[in-house]
């Protein structure tokens, strides 16, 4: 039996969408120009689908510091955080990320996915609940799978709807709940104050996901819980240094005094190599620099609300009422429709995010665009111009 | 509740979903014979913990496979609870 064969289905939806002139999984960034431009395929494109909200991948003292790195320590360190692959920069990132977040202690992952596997597999014992939302990122949901905790999931964003199911939950057990500041796909941000309030009310710790929301909510970047003022409901940050940071790995941060014990039952942590010094020396520089970025995070959000205002006001259906991050998804009717608009938007020199099923929520196809705070004014209006000009050439209907 | 009243009540949440119009029978499944997708089996779920005032976990989602199995789940924890 060929073990493959099970994926037939899957093969045979990737074939009948109709890619003409490109494929969303096939893309190959030839240059890159700078953090909002790229070659591809020959052509010159704004880049906006891509994460890099704070546009830090060429921060010139991260670059500085990676070099240095890279001379002094080597290409990597050929081991686990708890043997031989933690080096004085390890513990100077973590020093750095718990001083951003004005908390005692940080773990620093190799990846922002093993950050949350890495947390939610080891709090969430046997005996435990881990409570988490029903569009929570597939990391939470494989955190989930790994541990041996009771798995209980709640309506999206819906605090009344998680009320209902910690109600029914035993009292003295122990019970995480997990939520995320900002979704990534849909870019809505979530009701933090009533979710954490309602979790504190039955008793449970929570985990707050702030990988889409570092660095631009809240006024010194810290996410949607310090933007809400609600960080004192917290008990453990995860987030990831491949967006705002502008490298790649993943940490959490916390206050409890126990904290550290993860490092010896956090199979993710223990079972990997660390990151290299010179993305963790990149990462320090970056995360300085965000903390003093207020003029970037200002204009990032200009940018968002720009570009959601320009979209709406052309007659594209929204995913959000407002611009609640730099993330800016357009639904599309069906597939079909989806791989049109993004293959042609791309040769108008655009890429975005095709997002579909199982990646979106609620079965939903979107065009999903995530600004940076290098974009300029000029490349946000022809990001809009470039939008219009696709929905034209492929017949989608726009209702101003 | 018996097993039999809780299958009437799977029957009714499911009644809206049952899109093909199949016939509701203890040995139907929800994938193959209904053809809920993933999100509409969540949503169901969400009805029934509702509708019973339990929790049904998502570790136990795989297993239940048939309207029979759901009832079954909801019977046990009901008395568990």
């Amino acid at each position: 039996m060929d073990l493959l064969d099970k994926f037939d289905a899957t093969v045979a939806l990737r074939e009948s969408l109709p890619f003409e002139k490109a494929d969303p999984f096939k893309v190959v960034m030839e240059e890159i120009i700078s953090e909002t431009e790229a070659v591809i395929d020959g052509r010159r494109t704004i880049l906006a689908g891509t994460n890099n909200y704070m546009g830090m991948t060429f921060n010139e003292e991260a670059v500085e510091a990676a070099k240095d790195a890279i001379d002094r320590f080597g290409t990597g360190t050929t081991g686990s955080r708890v043997l031989n692959g933690t080096y004085g920069g390890h513990k100077a990132l973590e020093a750095t990320i718990a001083d951003f977040y004005g908390m005692e202690h940080c773990m620093v992952f190799s990846t922002g996915y093993q950050a949350n596997l890495g947390m939610i597999s080891a709090l969430g014992g046997k005996d435990d609940f881990v409570i988490i939302d029903a569009d929570s990122h597939a990391s939470i949901y494989d955190g989930c799978s790994m541990g041996n905790a009771t798995i209980v999931r709640f309506k999206h964003n819906d605090p009344d709807n998680l009320e209902r199911r910690l109600k029914r939950l035993p009292a003295d057990k122990g019970k995480l709940v997990v939520v995320e500041g900002i979704y990534s796909m849909l870019g809505d941000s979530a009701p933090l104050k009533e979710l954490l309030e309602v979790s504190k009310k039955y008793g449970c710790m929570t985990l707050v996901d702030e990988a889409h929301s570092m660095g631009f909510c809240g006024e010194n970047g810290r996410g949607v819980a310090e933007q809400l003022g609600v960080e004192h409901l917290v008990d453990f940050y995860v987030g990831t240094f491949s967006k705002s940071v502008g490298t790649v790995g993943g940490f959490a941060v916390s206050n409890h005094p126990k904290f550290d014990v993860l490092r010896f039952v956090s199979r993710p942590y223990i079972f990997t190599a660390s990151l290299p010094p010179s993305v963790v020396a990149g990462a320090t520089k970056a995360i300085e620099a965000i903390k003093r970025s207020s003029n970037r995070r200002a204009h990032l959000w200009e940018n968002a609300r720009r570009l959601h205002t320009g979209l709406k006001k052309a007659g594209f259906h929204l995913a959000t009422p407002e611009a609640q991050s730099p993330i800016i998804a357009v639904h599309l009717p069906d597939p079909m429709v989806g791989t049109r608009f993004w293959e042609n938007l791309l040769l108008e020199g655009v890429y975005a995010n095709m997002a579909a099923p199982p990646a979106t929520p609620s079965g939903v196809f979107l065009m999903r665009v995530s600004v940076c705070a290098q974009h300029t004014t000029e490349q946000i209006d022809e990001i809009i111009a470039r939008f219009i000009r696709t929905a034209n050439k492929i017949g989608l209907e726009l209702k101003p | 509740m018996a097993n039999e009243q809780i299958i009437e009540k799977i029957y009714e949440l499911i009644a809206p979903l049952n899109k093909k119009g199949i016939e509701l029978a203890p040995h139907v499944t929800f994938a193959s014979d209904l053809e809920l997708d993933s999100l509409t089996v969540m949503d169901l779920v969400a009805d029934i913990e509702d509708e019973f005032d339990i929790v049904l976990p998502l570790n136990l989602l795989p297993e239940l496979e048939t309207i029979e199995h759901v009832a079954n789940a909801v019977e046990k924890i009901s008395n568990e609870g």
